[in-house]
């Protein structure tokens, strides 16, 4: 995991790329002067802003969190497919439920993602993180964390929690290298 | 023409999406299952309404336009959120659940 980027004046690399397509994406131009403004930007906003930030571990594997992206679209698609046959299907026959996910995932900008990537694909919504971090002493880390999900329709809470383990949690280790 | 027939078709596939989360809406027992209306059908049936925006003003002489990309990208972030939030304070107000909802021992006040 690395908090630091090799360059002190582009804190957020990433960042700075996400801003400077949104600025284009915002004036739908690539005009030179577009191009100049949006280089400033990039730039500046997250020098600006990093000092009110926790520091987040850094995308560290950028291909692959391209190709993660690309799953969780896909997944996306089959969640709402998947839902919307729950949704039009007998109310009676859901089975809902309420279950812990065992995370080893530590910053909160990972925790994040997966809980988002959770709450977008099948049948599942992230509800909370547990231990919840004002509870616990100042300054003090938990062990083991835990990511409390709704599902609509359980059917084999092993098989889910693995699967969720497998195909969202491990990638994004691998992607911050954490 | 054939761009006539990819909006309607995506409009429809749009529309069809967000009705069905709408009808989740209605008909599902509980608050905590009827969170997964929202959070999940209506994305897909926004960024299909959008992309069939994007190719309908393609074709129809302004330019190509991009910027239904960004509202997709602000959509699939923000929609996760707006979940959480509801939920945690769904469980904050300590909503029942539907009977027969497994693991709500798992479920810890705050």
């Amino acid at each position: 995991m690395r908090l630091q980027a090799r360059f002190r004046w582009l804190p957020t690399p990433f960042r700075s790329l996400f801003l400077f397509m949104v600025w284009l994406l915002l004036n739908n131009s690539v005009s030179v002067g577009h191009l100049v403004l949006a280089t400033i930007f990039a730039i500046l906003i997250p020098i600006l802003s990093f000092s009110f930030r926790d520091p987040q571990p850094l995308i560290l594997k950028p291909g692959l969190a391209l190709k993660q992206l690309l799953i969780v679209l896909y997944d996306i698609v089959v969640a709402n497919l998947q839902v919307a046959l729950l949704i039009l299907g007998p109310s009676k026959k859901l089975r809902p439920a309420f279950i812990k996910v065992p995370i080893d995932l530590t910053h909160d900008m990972p925790i994040t993602i997966l809980a988002s990537c959770v709450s977008l694909t099948p049948g599942t919504v992230s509800a909370e993180v547990y231990p919840i971090a004002e509870s616990l002493p100042e300054g003090e880390e938990p062990t083991q964390r835990y990511l409390l999900i709704h599902v609509l329709d359980l059917k084999d809470e092993e098989a889910l929690i693995k699967q969720i383990k497998q195909r969202y949690e491990a990638p994004l280790k691998e992607i911050f290298q954490c | 023409m054939i761009s006539e027939w990819v909006v309607s078709i995506l409009l429809l596939f749009g529309g069809t999406f967000i009705l069905i989360g709408s009808i989740g809406l209605i008909k599902l027992p509980d608050f905590f299952m009827r969170l997964h209306g929202p959070t999940k059908a209506t994305t897909l049936g926004m960024a299909s309404m959008l992309i069939a925006a994007m190719v309908y003003f393609a074709n129809s002489g302004h330019g190509l336009s991009v910027k239904e990309i960004l509202i997709t990208i602000f959509l699939l972030i923000t929609a996760p959120i707006s979940g959480y939030m509801l939920i945690k304070s769904a469980i904050h107000h300590k909503l029942k659940a539907k009977e027969g909802t497994k693991g709500l021992d798992n479920v810890e006040d705050d």
